[in-house]
């Protein structure tokens, strides 16, 4: 990353407040994102990742959440000091998000038209009066957007209810819905766990292409390795609210080095061994309320040490953009 | 749609034919027999059993359903005791005066409660929140007559703002009868001056009238619009940029509408049948009046007439709420 980056995250702390407790869910992340480049965020669930997703455009209701340190800037703008009236000139026009169930996250009462203008409309409305355009080209941008999607027949889906269309026809409208402002960034919060399939595939490479096409730069949430590699160059590897590696995506199938790494690679099942049991990693996610000490992974680690239970490792760099945050990674 | 729509109609008309049978068979198992009842306390035996073969009481059962039918079918309600008039000619007195009422309290309750529930529900857990609540809670829970004497006081005998009972001020005579509703013939004549006095003269009881129904949608549609506000497409419709005023009024409320909706039917009915404490402490006279107190004189046609009204009113309000559901959720026409 030779210029300032896209996406700047920078020792990002975030708690949920609940009557149990405080659960620390994000702790210290330190991320960086350069334009056009495509990361995936992978972790179990309860990991953080979709929160950290969530951040970034300020979604999280507040409270519960509530951001006790660090900072997060996306273009030079500190998203967390940001008044609304910024935030709405980021979120779409130059942060677009797509998510997990498309079911649930288009208005079931009206038509896709209806959503995808009143969408188009709102990102009129930041621009300079001069430059906003009528409703019928509006309304041609929108049917321009379904054909990019590979939606057939746009002019009659825009009359239609999300209730007629099929699970990848919905993504793709909200595909569709993120791309209407032209975004520098695409936030995907795992845009295929409710897909069936060969459904998956076919919007994965669907985005694949998109980000390819319009230069965008892509941050892909997933708890599937296979996903983020079919789509992203480079990979985050996340653990009850931290980071645990970063690292481009050939260098996590072939050298990982943090003991959590190897171990979700080793529970990916190949076609070859199917006759051997399959590795899973022993024991449960820690409980956030009252996270384990030093580094969170340690009572589930096969190597820790003394040390790992008092002291919380930092991300180190390896060289090539491999970072890891293991007291023991040179060991590995 | 129109499926949706000739079902929803079917199925009221068989509603109504139940509700037919049920004041039929109410009418016939009372303890009174209705041909003594009409013939009078002093009538002898031969008197009552002439009663009883003109009005068709000694024919079958069956037959007399019959000829009840025919008879609603006709718009003929049968004959008051008490004054000797056509009871459809009597409700069509008292029921628009109660129906004028109803509807400004409906939209009282409405046009106020589905706002403020809205508000309710986006500064939820806020002062502003709390303080409708408080409001809420006592337009449960304040009697009628109560808070009608109450404001009467306020605004009638103390500050003298609004006139204190009645559908008219005594020296301006009705406007010509059209729809009988004075607010609609006044405006029908043209004539401005009756528009407002019987506009000032409705205010106080619509506003009491209006309190419980007022309340019940707010609440419904504040808890609604809770809900709704933690949807996946809000948080989507945010996370595209959309601002938050048009995301709560637009998005939001079409969804929280849907139960509110009910609610709102619901509430019409329910006003219909519980005028006659407004009525009494405002001298309206209204159909609530009529009803009570022709039970109190054991005068049965027209407190069956008034319930079959009221009924049918019911019906045609829910019809109304289950084509407007369609109308709000295309997931309703769709299943159908």
């Amino acid at each position: 990353m030779a210029a300032a980056p896209l996406l700047a995250i920078h020792d990002y702390r975030l708690v949920f407040d609940g009557f149990e407790g405080t659960a620390h869910v994000l702790d210290g992340i330190d991320l960086e994102l350069g334009a056009a480049e495509t990361l995936g965020v992978v972790g179990e669930t309860g990991c953080g990742k979709s929160v950290l997703a969530k951040s970034v455009l300020r979604l999280l209701p507040s409270p519960p959440a509530r951001v006790v340190a660090g900072s997060i800037r996306f273009e030079g703008v500190d998203i967390l000091a940001a008044n609304d009236r910024a935030m709405r000139a980021i979120r779409g026009p130059r942060v677009a998000m797509i998510f997990q169930d498309p079911a649930t996250f288009l208005n079931p009462v009206f038509t896709i038209g209806q959503q995808l203008l009143d969408v188009i409309a709102a990102h009129e409305r930041e621009k300079p009066k001069a430059e906003r355009r009528a409703r019928a080209a509006m309304r041609a941008h929108a049917v321009s957007l379904l054909q990019q999607v590979r939606l057939p027949d746009a002019e009659a889906l825009m009359g239609r209810y999300p209730h007629q269309l099929s699970g990848g026809m919905r993504q793709r409208v909200l595909i569709a819905m993120a791309l209407s402002g032209a975004p520098a960034l695409l936030i995907a919060d795992e845009p295929t766990t409710a897909l069936d399939v060969t459904i998956q595939a076919q919007v994965l490479r669907l985005i694949a292409d998109l980000v390819r096409d319009l230069g965008l730069a892509v941050m892909m949430i997933s708890h599937d390795l296979g996903v983020v590699a079919s789509t992203c160059r480079r990979v985050v590897v996340m653990y009850s609210g931290t980071i645990v590696e970063d690292a481009p995506i050939a260098r996590i199938f072939a050298q990982a080095r943090h003991p959590y790494t190897k171990g979700l690679l080793a529970a990916i099942p190949t076609l070859a061994g199917s006759a051997a049991k399959l590795s899973g990693i022993a024991g449960s996610i820690p409980n956030l309320i009252a996270p384990p000490p030093g580094c969170r992974f340690h009572p589930r680690c096969p190597l820790a040490v003394e040390r790992c239970r008092a002291e919380k490792p930092a991300l180190r760099d390896f060289g090539g953009g491999h970072r890891v945050a293991c007291h023991r990674a040179e060991e590995s | 749609m129109i499926v949706y729509v000739v079902q929803r109609v079917l199925l009221t008309g068989l509603m109504l034919f139940g509700l037919i049978c049920i004041t039929f068979t109410v009418s016939n198992v009372a303890p009174s027999d209705p041909a003594a009842l009409a013939a009078g306390p002093d009538a002898t035996r031969d008197m009552v059993e002439t009663v009883r073969r003109e009005y068709g009481l000694d024919k079958p059962i069956w037959e007399q359903f019959v000829r009840y039918v025919s008879d609603l079918a006709r718009g003929d309600f049968g004959r008051s005791i008490v004054s000797t008039r056509a009871v459809g000619t009597e409700l069509a007195q008292y029921f628009p005066a109660t129906f004028e009422l109803v509807a400004l309290a409906m939209g009282l309750g409405v046009l106020v409660g589905v706002p403020l529930g809205m508000l309710s529900a986006v500064y939820k857990n806020r002062p502003f929140d709390h303080l409708v609540r408080v409001f809420a809670v006592s337009g449960v829970a304040l009697p009628a007559f109560w808070f009608g004497l109450v404001l009467q006081l306020t605004f009638a005998a103390q500050l003298e703002l609004l006139p204190t009972s009645g559908r008219l001020d005594i020296a301006s005579p009705p406007p010509p009868p059209v729809t009988r509703m004075f607010l609609v013939d006044s405006l029908l004549a043209g004539d401005w001056q009756t528009f407002a006095d019987a506009f000032a003269h409705a205010i106080l009881p619509a506003i009491v009238l209006s309190f419980p129904c007022l309340a019940s949608i707010l609440r419904v549609n504040r808890a609604e619009m809770v809900e709704v506000l933690s949807a996946d497409y809000i948080v989507a419709a945010r996370a595209h940029g959309v601002s938050p005023w048009r995301i709560v009024a637009v998005h939001a409320l079409r969804n929280a509408m849907l139960p509110t909706l009910a609610m709102i039917g619901l509430r019409y009915g329910w006003m219909l049948g519980s005028t006659v404490l407004v009525e009494t402490v405002f001298d309206w006279p209204g159909i609530g009046l009529y009803a009570v107190s022709s039970a109190i004189a054991g005068d049965f046609k027209p407190v069956m007439g008034v319930t079959l009204l009221i009924g049918l009113n019911f019906m045609i309000a829910n019809l109304v709420v289950d084509l407007l559901y369609g109308w709000l959720d295309p997931r309703l026409r769709a299943a159908q």
